[in-house]
């Protein structure tokens, strides 16, 4: 079986982010980039799998502008066997929509014949999470969004869901689209031997038109504004002056 | 206009508090029918129609729904869709599962948890774990739209809608449900609550977070935790308020032992009045806090407990 592993090349989590005073968008100038987090998460599920000997070969699709490049060959050193670039846009600033990026990713898992997707369940820049679920629907086959837990066995898959009030857990039949939460494992550092190795391993450049899509957002971007500041409060000294600010002050208890 | 609302509904009951504030996000949208699908649609749907400005209920009883499967939902709401001009649910995990491929299905893209409704085609929403606010305007003749409820209050419920059968057509599913692991308590629902009391890092084990969930009991409130709290292991994941985790605006937030990531700030800051219970004085916490108390928490919980 192979596994197909989308990851994104976004903000990392760590930077502080500014959004820009002409409302233009936020400042990616010199700014670090890295893997998604959940897409780390849903690319260390993978190896784990491959590493237990049920899947043969991983491969990772990053779709967005050349420097997604760096995201891929991060993504081989982790462990993926080869990678694609589908450069979809000469600008670090423009974002592809979820819409668009599942379908090349479903033009990709027709022609590679892939049956299980692994995916982050959003991207911590546009918070849309909708990749995994548009391209599930696109293939017309099963999804479990949000895992916590993946089992393979055979032609199924049992996916334990994170949900509101607890834990869902849902059998899937393959071919099946998975979209993975935090709490799913810990990725792996990529060791300096194997960033080395990855170097070598293969990275195809495609273009969206290889595979029919043409590139059209359809939500277009007004405007990006910082979010109102809540102003700091006081310091109270005692638990019992807090309870009589709650009481008298705020009115809350 | 016409506006599709899908209700979010477990295990035969109908999240109402999700649902009146979603109806009250888009009211000014167009005429509004509420989508009730379950195993027994029957009484969920009847409290659906008491919402004020609900014009009509569609009830759809199927084994299919009992669950909350995409594949479900989807193929029902996709038959629905050519009478609605917009498809719109709550950004629950329900309402997160099943819109994107609903919209994919449909040609559309999807606009997920919006804030603000600003005119028939333009949506604010958050991103970058609420660090930004974006404005978006659909280009779409659909429009398919999450709500992030916390941001919205709910609609009254002085209304007698009709309630409609409606029948759907057999359907083709790959995924099958095995159980559900959902948390039995008494205590009100995370996103709805008008007291959260949260724990983070600080408060040290699983065993430690009892005063935290003692301190809740005492003012009827709803127990929140950090992803670190819940990464550390010392509550379970669904009690997460952050951008990964519930995004809550309750009467009085208490965060405690809570340093204030930015992921946590955005799942919280828009509370009314927040209390933060901290050692460290300098924690970015009390730069959004009411009402700083520094201090150590194994002491100060527990008196707090006491006086109130």
């Amino acid at each position: 079986m192979k596994i197909l592993v989308p990851v994104k090349r976004v903000i990392d989590y760590n930077v502080k982010v500014r959004v820009k005073t002409d409302g233009s968008g936020v400042d990616l100038t010199n700014i670090k980039m890295s893997m998604n987090p959940f897409d780390e998460i849903a690319l260390e599920e993978a190896i784990r799998i491959k590493e237990a000997g049920k899947a043969e070969e991983i491969i990772a699709v990053s779709v967005g502008p050349s420097q997604a490049q760096e995201t891929l060959r991060t993504a081989l050193a982790m462990g993926a066997d080869r990678a694609i670039l589908v450069e979809a846009t000469d600008s670090v600033n423009q974002d592809i929509e979820p819409l668009d990026v599942a379908k090349i990713l479903h033009a990709i898992v027709l022609s590679e014949g892939t049956d299980l997707i692994l995916c982050g369940k959003q991207a911590i820049d546009n918070d849309m999470n909708a990749t995994a679920q548009m391209l599930s629907a696109l293939m017309g086959c099963s999804q479990a969004t949000f895992a916590s837990k993946i089992e393979l066995a055979g032609e199924k898959v049992t996916v334990t869901r994170e949900v509101d009030g607890g834990l869902q857990v849902v059998s899937v039949t393959l071919p099946s689209v998975v979209s993975v939460d935090l709490r799913l494992n810990e990725p792996r550092y990529a060791s300096l031997p194997n960033i080395m190795k990855a170097k070598r391993k293969p990275l195809e450049q495609r273009i969206p038109a290889d595979f029919k899509v043409a590139i059209k957002n359809r939500l277009e971007i007004i405007e990006t504004n910082e979010p109102p500041e809540r102003q700091a409060g006081i310091k109270v000294s005692s638990v019992d002056e807090l309870i009589e600010k709650l009481k008298n002050d705020a009115g809350v208890i | 206009m016409t506006v599709l609302v899908i209700a979010d509904i477990i295990n035969d009951e109908l999240s109402s508090d999700q649902i009146g504030k979603t109806i009250a996000a888009v009211s000014e949208l167009g005429e509004i029918t509420v989508l009730c699908a379950c195993k027994n649609a029957g009484t969920p749907a009847g409290k659906a129609a008491k919402f004020d400005g609900v014009k009509k209920v569609l009830a759809v009883s199927d084994e299919v729904f009992a669950n909350g499967i995409a594949e479900s939902f989807s193929s029902l709401i996709v038959d629905l869709a050519k009478d609605f001009d917009y498809i719109v649910s709550a950004a629950t995990a329900h309402g997160k599962n099943i819109l994107p491929r609903v919209a994919a299905l449909l040609d559309v893209m999807v606009i997920t948890d919006i804030s603000k409704v600003i005119s028939n085609d333009t949506f604010e929403r958050p991103i970058y774990a609420g660090n930004a606010l974006q404005v978006v305007k659909s280009k779409d003749s659909k429009k398919i739209i999450s709500i992030r409820t916390a941001n919205f209050e709910s609609v009254s419920q002085n209304n007698d809608a009709p309630v409609e059968n409606y029948t759907c057509k057999k359907m083709t599913i790959s995924s099958f449900w095995v159980e559900d692991k959902i948390q039995e308590n008494d205590r009100p629902e995370l996103t709805s609550a008008k007291v959260v009391v949260s724990g983070g890092r600080g408060v040290g084990s699983e065993e430690n977070f009892e005063i935290i969930e003692k301190l809740a009991t005492k003012l009827g409130a709803a127990v929140g935790a950090s992803r670190a709290a819940v990464d550390s292991g010392f509550a379970p994941n669904d009690w997460q308020v952050g951008q990964t985790g519930k995004v809550v605006a309750p009467e009085l937030y208490i965060a405690v032992g809570i340093s204030g990531a930015i992921q946590h700030l955005a799942g919280m800051k828009d509370s009314k009045v927040i209390v933060a219970i901290n050692k460290d004085e300098e924690a970015p916490i009390f730069q959004v806090a009411d009402y700083g108390l520094v201090g150590d928490l194994f002491s100060i919980v527990p008196d707090l407990e006491e006086k109130l």
